[in-house]
């Protein structure tokens, strides 16, 4: 057992805060999990007794824990409270999960991006279950009149076994609310965990297959109006003047109003990038009279600032590939001496367009503003910094907004920006009426907020031994400076420089699954097979060798390095051994890749069968070391997601734009990956270090478009260097 | 407006809506019944899939006057109580991430195994192709339409 104080997230341990007493949980049953089993519906507890923030016990042993952070389908809402029923000892078929509302007395961090969410949640999650299972044994301390120390616990039991005393956790759970929170508790040894480390379903499983409401966008309330937004066409114009008398008598129109999402007063947040500052708005009664509205108006625009085109974005990111940076990133050595004296130099350019989020669900928003108060519900990965904007948007205090998150359908990024939140309290605040704000899949895909398009040019020198002696890396990326100078190979190369650029567009850009990891980690690990085929070496054993150098050798401070390159090559090791990577007669080609992002290390094989003219991707096996993993079941479908996610946007997607408007608006032009192509099979195998756990949302995305490449160079004799691959002249997937 | 009498999950629902409406939308503007999903309005991704007379329809393209008495099952009439083997398999196999399109990718997996008990590997990548999952289950997804096929 650890020691811990209980210092961190203190606040969350004041029983009978808002979350007790306001009445707000209850009052939403939407925020309910369908994990309750119908023995738990016919049991449950007349009263139930809060310990703290995080959980309650009920009055027969039933525990309800609060999922705090956004489930945006990474699947926390499953495995924040397994930490939590892990360190409280209660079994799991006694849990009912429920979301957490924007509470910030209570919760740290309630935010879903950077794959953060169990990294920077592990202690204080550990600590709330640990702290109410204390205070349950101190209640039964007391009770029994004996020494606290003597008490063990076991799956929601206490007992005392020099007396044979034993009672349930519902019995004291009244009790425990008096006992004061302990200072100081215990947490347990990694090695008897029994909830985590195993497999757990999905809490929302049969609601979701059973089609009950979850998502934002099947809200209902009385009197709910439905609003759509009409925004520019193109980037880099601005609202002019429209004529909406005819349809706002179109049937079921309510209104038709232009209007400014961010006034100048407005303090935004971060979160508010890429929003566009005015909308016209189209309120009616059912989403499909507003389409229709939609179709039928007319508005003019005018022109604000340039209208760019891809071939402009692509010569512009061309031109910065040429030229140096006034102050490099970073700079080990002498590059250019070396370069000089080096046996052998390869060189390559790779590059990628902007893509789209698109998640399933597009956009939307319920709002209800009144002069009290406003009430806010709907998907969003940052509820903390909406509820800024909203107070300066609405003029409203904190303590008057109510923000609840419902399950989101996906969010890989695009739901960090709440702009549509915004946009749907505004609009609520002018109806003065209940609004739930719905985003067409067009207003979704053409809006904004896209993965940066990205462009990376690399030079590497190799010695006569093929020892990599110079590696040069120029990136620029579009609102995005794409490099990260301190990961690897930086550390592992006498002569290192990196540079990066950013262009400046008018076309917004923000986070998108593992941000320019998503791009640079498959343009470095294509470029880091051509430079290991350059030396005549193996490439895993070209790259062991760099990790050997970074391990017993490293070049400029260590600690600089943003990667633990023993834990690098772990993974490389393992996923060279399970996929039996000197097994070259197999008949297939197979790509190898590694890369580190979001605190977790990811190595995957990847083969590809020739097929009937198109080679098609067959396995991958994924070795991954993100330390503990808490639920083995959802952490494997997050890995293949991951998978997935790169092998298809890196071979069929792209958002491409001529005169700032996008000339994709729907899944018929911007191409998703689908069913057929997706790998036959995915191996996944964790490192069991015991090490505490690290994010699994994005990293196992960014390397597997390296192994992708580095296979097709070997199907196809090619190498692929601009994205996507199926554009890259003859297609070659699919 | 119009007033169009519905077969719905064997109960007869009556709305009166624009004739143009699609069935996604009656469904769930004016039925409340939110289980069937919108993801593009234009018949390419499946969230919207229902079944018409048992076959897999896209509900998003579907207008409410076409249907006359035709018989229409949503995800929420799929099984009584959430048991239907395609449901039972997704649940056993854990396929959802996010879980926006697996109401569409159910009703397309019950429809396929409905005319085609024994569905071969490529026949059920090809009937699952016209459902996007943009979390990525497509793996899963396999797996449960075998499990459920030797259910
Ligand atoms: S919403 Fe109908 S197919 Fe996409
Ligand atoms: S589970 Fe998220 S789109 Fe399929």
């Amino acid at each position: 057992m650890t020691l811990v104080k209980t210092k961190i997230g203190r606040r969350a341990f004041i029983r009978n805060t808002g979350l007790a007493s306001g009445g707000l949980v209850l009052g939403f049953n939407w925020l309910a999990s369908c994990k309750m089993t119908p023995e738990q519906v016919n049991s449950l507890p007349k009263e139930w007794f809060d310990l703290n923030g995080f959980l309650k016990v009920g009055d027969n042993g039933l525990v309800t824990i609060m999922s705090p952070n956004p489930e945006i389908g990474q699947n926390v809402k499953t495995a924040m409270p397994m930490i939590v029923a892990e360190e409280l000892d209660v079994a799991w078929k006694d849990v009912i999960v429920e979301q957490a509302p924007l509470n910030t007395d209570i919760f740290t961090r309630q935010l879903a991006g950077g794959s953060q969410s169990i990294r920077q949640g592990w202690e204080s999650l550990r600590m709330a279950g640990a702290t109410a299972r204390q205070m349950l044994k101190e209640a039964a301390a007391q009770a029994w009149q004996v020494p606290v120390s003597e008490i063990t616990t076991k799956e929601g039991q206490l007992m005392h076994e020099a007396s044979g005393k034993s009672a349930g956790y519902g019995e004291m759970a009244s009790a425990a609310t008096a006992i004061e929170v302990p200072e100081e508790v215990e947490l347990k040894d990694i090695n008897t965990f029994s909830i985590i480390g195993t497999n757990k379903k999905n809490v929302d499983g049969p609601k979701i297959v059973t089609g009950q409401p979850l998502y934002g966008l099947d809200v209902q309330r009385e009197g709910m109006l439905i609003a759509m937004i009409v925004h520019p066409p193109a980037f880099g114009m601005k609202y002019k003047s429209m004529n909406a008398e005819s349809v706002k008598s179109m049937p079921g129109i309510k209104d038709v109003f232009h209007f400014e999402v961010y006034p100048e007063t407005v303090e935004k947040q971060w979160s508010d990038g890429g929003g566009i500052p005015e909308l016209v708005a189209i309120v009616g009664n059912s989403t499909w009279e507003c389409m229709q509205a939609k179709k039928a108006l007319e508005v003019e625009w005018e022109e604000a600032s340039k209208l760019e085109s891809t071939a402009y974005h692509d010569e512009a990111l061309t031109a910065l590939l040429e030229k140096p940076t006034e102050q490099p990133a970073r700079k080990d050595g002498d590059v250019d001496a070396a370069f000089k004296k080096a046996a052998k130099i390869v060189e390559s350019t790779y590059s990628a367009p902007y893509l789209a989020h698109n998640t399933m669900e597009p956009m939307n928003f319920f709002a209800h503003v009144t002069s009290e108060k406003a009430e806010l519900l709907g998907p969003i990965q940052t509820p903390e910094f909406l509820e800024k904007t909203l107070v300066s948007r609405l003029g409203m205090p904190a303590e008057k907004i109510d923000i609840m998150m419902t399950r989101m359908g996906g969010g890989f990024g695009r739901r960090l920006y709440g702009t549509f939140a915004v946009e749907a309290a505004a609009i609520s605040q002018k109806m003065n009426a209940p609004v739930k704000l719905v985003y067409s899949r067009e207003d979704d895909m053409t809006q904004g907020t896209y993965r940066p398009s990205y462009k990376v040019k690399y030079k590497a020198g190799l010695d006569e031994n093929g020892n990599l002696i110079a590696w040069h890396v120029r990136g620029a990326g579009t609102n995005d400076d794409l490099i990260f100078e301190d990961r690897f190979p930086a550390g592992a190369v006498d002569n290192y420089l990196a540079e990066k650029h950013v262009l400046p567009t008018n076309v917004t850009t923000g986070a998108w699954r593992a941000p320019r990891s998503n791009f640079i980690a498959g343009a470095e690990q294509a470029f880091m097979d051509e430079v290991a085929e350059a030396s005549g070496k193996d490439p895993i054993e070209f790259r062991l060798e760099l990790f050997d150098r970074a391990i017993n050798n490293p070049v400029g401070d260590p600690k600089k390095n943003d990667y633990d390159p023993e834990r690098y090559a772990g993974v490389l090791k393992l996923v060279k051994e399970k996929a039996n990577w000197n097994d070259t007669d197999n008949g297939k080609s197979r790509g190898v890749s590694a890369y580190y992002c979001h605190n977790s290390y990811v190595a995957q094989v990847l083969d590809l069968e020739e097929g009937s003219g198109t080679p098609k991707v067959g396995k991958v096996w994924c070795a991954v070391d993100c330390g503990i993993v808490i639920n083995p079941l959802s952490a494997k479908n997050q890995v293949e997601g991951g998978i997935v996610d790169g092998i298809g946007h890196s071979t069929f997607s792209a958002m491409t734009f001529t005169d700032g408007k996008p000339n994709q608006s729907n899944f018929d032009k911007y191409r998703l990956i689908r069913n057929m192509e997706a790998p036959k099979e995915v191996e996944t195998f964790f490192v069991d270090n015991g090490i505490d756990p690290t994010g699994l949302g994005e990293p196992s995305l960014p390397p597997i478009v390296g192994a992708l490449a580095n296979a097709l160079y070997k199907a196809t004799g090619r190498r692929h260097y601009s994205q996507p691959f199926i554009s890259d002249r003859p297609p070659l997937v699919g | 407006m119009a007033l169009f009498t519905l077969n719905i999950n064997g109960k007869k629902q009556e709305v009166d809506v624009d004739p143009t409406t699609p069935m996604l939308w009656v469904l769930r503007d004016h039925l409340n019944l939110v289980g069937t999903k919108y993801g593009c309005g234009i018949a390419q991704c499946g969230a919207c899939t229902i079944h018409l007379d048992g076959t897999a329809t896209r509900a998003c393209m579907l207008p409410v006057s076409s249907v006359g008495n035709q018989n229409i099952t949503t995800i929420e009439g799929l099984s009584e109580n959430g048991d239907h083997p395609v449901q039972k398999a997704w649940l056993e196999v854990d396929v959802p991430q996010c879980g926006y399109c697996q109401a569409g990718q159910i009703m397309t997996a019950a429809s396929l195994l409905e005319k085609n008990p024994n569905p071969t590997d490529e026949e059920i990548e090809m009937a699952m192709n016209g459902n996007i999952c943009r979390c990525g289950t497509y793996l899963r997804i396999r797996k449960a339409v075998k499990m459920a096929a030797n259910s």
